[in-house]
């Protein structure tokens, strides 16, 4: 049985969590004595083609139009429904980034089949595919299987390994026929290309300890020295500190980075829910009793202005 | 202007979601039920366009009759009408979708809003999946609108920025948090919202195409440890994420 995995790339560069998905891919589609074919939808993919077929895949579907560098639902939408028919695929996946969020219900509901969205686990087990997904904000986790195929699955980035090993990497072009349906007007990326925490390894949240929002330029500072994003609590989110696209938890994003350092955070539940499958929490707070130490790998009492330039500079 | 959104009812946020004895489903009895977060976004930029532009508001939810009560919530917020579709058991998501998109096609909305993601299942698929569906534009995850005649300008958050776009009506939306702030419902918004009637259509039943296997708690975290207190803490908290967590140089 064939897996077909959509592989998401910015300009011409591949998004990380697309190989991943195309890692998961290729193991489900070895497991289902099946072939694992990428669909690459852009004008300068080379690049892109390059790394997939480095990542397993054994057929790659390449979709070169103009008006689709950019996502455009309707397209992308039909380049992956026309690369599904000629693949004969049984598992459709995607990774769960903004653009995958949008796009994979699309393909389900085009094709009138099961969607398991943001999956943390996925399985070939006596013939039938199984997933793990977190619901209620990861408090609880739920095992799934569908009665039939094919499927589309959406994977949580930063969950899955990306492995490297070489494919027979056959390149197919496509051309589909879509009328586009939305106008995009305009791509504003933040001026210093800030690296998004959905998609960081490393992350530095500061909450309401900080006291004021002047006093993120310690977290900037010490996130600039990791090489890691800047997150936010709900609160400092709502004060109008920070921007809504740094908010960690439950009404923000999830992520589950390497390290994650909570600053000032008291660690709410709606928090936690976002940030509890990091690798390593570190969690600096004036208050021992404070919940977030109780999830926290390493903690530090203290007072944020004074532990968080000392990190800083102990880092350097 | 007739516009819809699509609400449902769900765990507070702050609940502790704990699983039922035979860990088939969840412990739903001592829960708190509230309007979906996310929904409340839609609800609240669903009145002020209203306001602005002239036009009335629809609450639909497809659930079991306990449901109203998230109608009861929008209504009270200031809805003008509501419609309960009635499920029965357990429904997939394309069933979801096809059961609400069914009844949207035959009142012909010209603006439809639905939540990013309801806080239970966190899917983010139902309101993308009933765009396809219906053949309609849809712009997910809006944190800016700006409505014009017979078009619509949005704008989304993508990683490390965002992107503005623009769709004609009849077209759906999925509100994110940031597109405005919602209102408190008024006390003469609630008792209003008791005697305006919820429209009740029976919901066709689909059987799930999917197959809940288990229900499990997250993984516990291993205990962690206090470092120490103040600035000694430094070198040692350094220390440990080098050598023994090994999660920097
Ligand atoms: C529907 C809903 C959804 C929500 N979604 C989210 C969400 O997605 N994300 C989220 O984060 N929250 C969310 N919340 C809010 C959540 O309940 C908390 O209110 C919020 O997380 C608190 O933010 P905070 O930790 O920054 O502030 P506080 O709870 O006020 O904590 C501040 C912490 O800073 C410490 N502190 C104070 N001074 C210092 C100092 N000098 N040095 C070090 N530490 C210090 C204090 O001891 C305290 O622990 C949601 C709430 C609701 C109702
Ligand atoms: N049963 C339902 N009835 C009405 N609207 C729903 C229902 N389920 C989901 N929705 C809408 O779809 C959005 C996304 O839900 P979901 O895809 O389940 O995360 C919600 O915020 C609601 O606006």
């Amino acid at each position: 049985m064939n897996v077909l995995v959509y592989v998401e790339n910015r300009n011409g560069a591949v998004k990380k969590a697309g190989l991943e998905a195309l890692s998961k891919g290729k193991a489900l589609a070895d497991a289902m004595g099946g072939q694992t074919a990428a669909v690459i939808i852009g004008v300068d993919v080379d690049q892109v083609v390059a790394e997939v077929k480095m990542h397993g895949a054994d057929k790659i579907f390449v979709i070169k139009k103009d008006d689709l560098e950019h996502y455009q639902s309707a397209g992308h939408l039909a380049s992956v429904v026309e690369a599904v028919a000629q693949f004969d695929s049984k598992l459709v996946m995607i990774a769960a980034t903004s653009l995958g969020r949008d796009l994979a219900p699309r393909i389900a509901a085009k094709l009138g089949i099961m969607y398991f969205p943001d999956v943390t686990g996925a399985e070939f087990k006596d013939g039938d595919v199984v997933v793990k997904r977190p619901v209620y904000a990861g408090k609880i986790y739920m095992d799934f299987k569908a009665a039939k195929l094919p499927v589309v699955i959406s994977t949580r980035p930063n969950v899955f390994d990306k492995v490297e090993i070489e494919g027979a990497g056959e390149v197919v072009e496509l051309n589909p026929e879509y009328t586009l349906q939305t106008k995009v007007l305009d791509i504003i990326q933040s001026a210093a290309q800030k690296l998004d925490v959905s998609e960081a390894d490393r992350i530095v949240a500061g909450g309401r300890g900080l006291k004021e929002p002047e006093n993120f330029k310690l977290l900037e500072n010490l996130a600039d020295t990791l090489g890691a994003a800047v997150g936010a609590s709900r609160a400092v989110v709502d004060a109008g500190w920070r921007p809504h696209s740094e908010q960690v938890g439950q009404t923000g994003k999830t992520v589950g980075p390497t390290l994650y350092i909570a600053v000032g955070i008291s660690g709410a539940i709606q928090h936690l829910a976002g940030m509890r499958t990091s690798k390593v929490i570190v969690a600096i707070n004036k208050d021992a009793d404070a919940p977030i130490f109780k999830d926290a790998d390493y903690g530090v009492i203290g007072d944020a202005m004074q532990i968080v330039p000392a990190l800083n500079e102990a880092l350097k | 202007m007739k516009i819809a959104v699509l609400v449902k009812l769900v765990p507070d946020t702050a609940s502790q979601i704990r699983l039922n004895q035979e860990k088939s489903w969840i412990e739903t009895r001592d829960l708190n039920w509230v309007l979906n977060p996310y929904d409340e976004y839609a609800v609240e930029e669903a009145l002020k366009i209203a306001a602005e532009k002239g036009g009335d508001v629809t609450v639909i939810t497809y659930g079991k009759d306990e449901a109203v009560e998230a109608l009861r919530k929008a209504l009270a917020m200031g809805a003008n009408g509501a419609i309960l579709i009635k499920k029965e058991g357990y429904t997939d998501l394309l069933g979801t979708a096809e059961a609400l998109a069914k009844v949207l096609k035959e009142k012909a909305f010209d603006l439809i809003f639905a939540g990013l993601k309801a806080v239970d299942d966190d899917c983010a698929a139902i309101g993308p999946m009933i765009a396809t569906i219906m053949d309609i534009p849809c712009i997910t995850e809006i944190t800016k609108l700006e409505v014009g005649d017979g078009q619509v300008t949005a704008q989304r958050d993508i990683e490390g920025g965002h992107e503005s776009i623009q769709a004609s009506t009849p077209c759906l939306l999925t509100a994110q948090k940031g597109l405005n702030e919602p209102r408190y419902p008024s006390l003469k918004g609630i008792m209003m919202a008791k005697k305006k009637t919820v429209e009740i259509l029976e919901g066709e039943h689909v059987e799930p195409r999917v197959e809940t296997l288990s229900l499990s708690y997250p993984p516990e975290r291993a205990p962690g440890k206090i470092v120490g207190e103040g600035l000694d803490a430094v070198p040692e908290l350094v220390r440990l994420l080098r050598e023994e967590a090994r999660v920097i140089e």
